[in-house]
């Protein structure tokens, strides 16, 4: 799936961020975890079913400001398609436009 | 002692061994401990605190009945805030809806919920108590409160002519994860072996429509299921490697590197009620005993494959070839593999009956 722009990511139930006083941080998930690095850390930080996904690609590109701004977009794409694919994101009007 | 001590993942807290249920292939040892030897509240939350400063991410409370411990809220709460993804394994039996939500403001994380069937009969028969309708409640109210759902169905050759069934009910449940899980012969399992193996031709078609489960649900359902491993060509990689990845606390405080540890003669388990847990992951007898490779004996010593599957389970080689070092006598490179062999042709001798009959089987019981 490819996300839309005006959808609002947050973190599928079981799903959560390890506590910021534990290093290195985790995206912890049903019997998983996913090791964060820099940026993929930022990501999920903002997947708080209140950003859309342009918000936090416009983010990101201000904290990157060096890379080019297509190469952001379409990483962060990528990965919120990975980690709706592994059931660790939900796009709740996706979702429920999907049931219908 | 050459070996490098890992980080420890995931801690399996056995609250209790006390249970509702008295399945025919509990994980529980034979010689089950009583309420009299439970740790505290105070040394759980200890326990939980040093288990996270160990390095530990995960905590799996289980018994038994974990449900059965009347501070679970209060060991979720402790666990919270010690930094752990706090999982729940439990049957769903004594659960009400006002309990799992203190549950889930204590902050569990997720929950596992046991499936023995589909049928109140035979599950019944497994289990050796009626358990379905309630179970088919609990799942209704872990969704109502967004805690994620995990079902797992145990299959073996009673119940796997029933497999589609029950992954057609997984699949409407609304659960994110399930997982079917072939028994592993071990304690009771191991006493009631000859009624739970399942036949070759059992095996091939819940391969098959397990694989088929898992490609068509792909990024809606996760299907995981684990396989019999006598019917495998390798071992399994058992808890990931002996003291490498987990730990198990049994409820009296005997820490193990896993369920069965104890039926190996000889081998000494510290207790967390006399050293630091961390003290006890990098250096007791037992962990340190089949750490790294330095014990392996020939196949496994000069294999390839050591470093992936860490010559299986030392419980089964007990259990089977008598010898706690010996290759995992399910590996198809040792010649104890003929002890599987053997075992497996009696099982096939017979075809698996289409409706389960009344069988003679050892129930698990509950401790005093």
């Amino acid at each position: 799936m490819n996300p839309e722009m005006h959808a609002q990511p947050r973190l599928a139930p079981g799903c959560r961020l390890s506590e910021p006083n534990r290093a290195p941080r985790m995206l912890q998930m049903p019997e998983r975890a996913l090791r964060l690095n820099g940026p993929s850390l930022e990501i999920v930080e903002r997947c708080d079913g209140r950003r859309t996904v342009q918000q936090i690609i416009s983010e990101l590109q201000k904290i990157y400001s060096k890379a080019e701004p297509e190469r952001v977009e379409k990483d962060i794409l990528g990965y919120l398609a990975l980690l709706h694919e592994q059931g660790a994101l939900e796009f709740p009007a996706e979702d429920a436009a999907e049931r219908k | 002692m050459t070996t490098t001590i890992p980080t420890p993942l995931a801690l399996i807290a056995e609250l209790t061994h006390r249970c509702p249920l008295h399945c025919v292939y509990c994980s529980n040892p034979l010689e089950l401990q009583s309420r009299g030897l439970e740790l505290s509240t105070e040394a759980w939350s200890r326990v939980l605190r040093e288990a996270a400063e160990a390095g530990v991410l995960q905590v799996d409370f289980t018994g038994g009945e974990p449900l059965a411990r009347p501070d679970l809220v209060e060991l979720v709460r402790a666990a919270r805030s010690a930094g752990l993804y706090v999982n729940l394994i439990t049957s769903g039996l004594p659960l009400d809806e006002r309990r799992l939500a203190d549950l889930a403001t204590a902050g569990l994380d997720h929950l596992q919920l046991s499936f023995q069937g589909l049928q109140e009969d035979s599950a019944r028969e497994i289990a050796g108590t009626r358990a379905l309708e309630q179970k088919l409640q609990v799942v209704k109210w872990v969704r109502a409160h967004r805690i994620a759902l995990t079902l797992n169905f145990v299959i073996h050759r009673q119940n796997l002519e029933r497999l589609e069934e029950m992954i057609a009910f997984g699949e409407a449940s609304g659960a994110g994860r399930l997982e079917f899980a072939h028994v592993q012969y071990y304690g009771w399992a191991f006493a009631n072996r000859d009624r739970l193996l399942p036949t070759r031709d059992q095996v091939d078609r819940s391969i098959a429509l397990l694989q088929q489960a898992e490609a068509r649900l792909r990024g809606k359902v996760r299907v995981e299921y684990v396989v019999p491993d006598y019917y495998a060509k390798y071992p399994k990689a058992c808890m990931g490697g002996w003291g490498r990845k987990l730990m198990l606390i049994t409820p009296s405080g005997d820490v193990l590197p896993c369920h069965a540890a104890h039926i190996i003669p000889g081998l000494r388990f510290d207790n967390v009620r006399d050293k630091p847990l961390r003290e006890i992951w990098n250096s007791s007898e037992a962990f340190q005993k089949f750490r790294g490779e330095d014990w392996m004996q020939d196949p496994c010593r000069s294999c390839d494959r050591r470093a992936q599957d860490f010559g299986g389970c030392r419980c089964q080689a007990f259990l089977l070839a008598g010898d706690p070092a010996a290759t995992d006598p399910v590996c198809t490179l040792t010649p104890r593999r003929q002890i599987v062999e053997e075992i497996i042709a009696a099982a096939n001798a017979t075809p698996a009956a289409p409706v389960p009959a009344k069988l003679d089987w050892l129930y698990r019981p509950n401790p005093s």
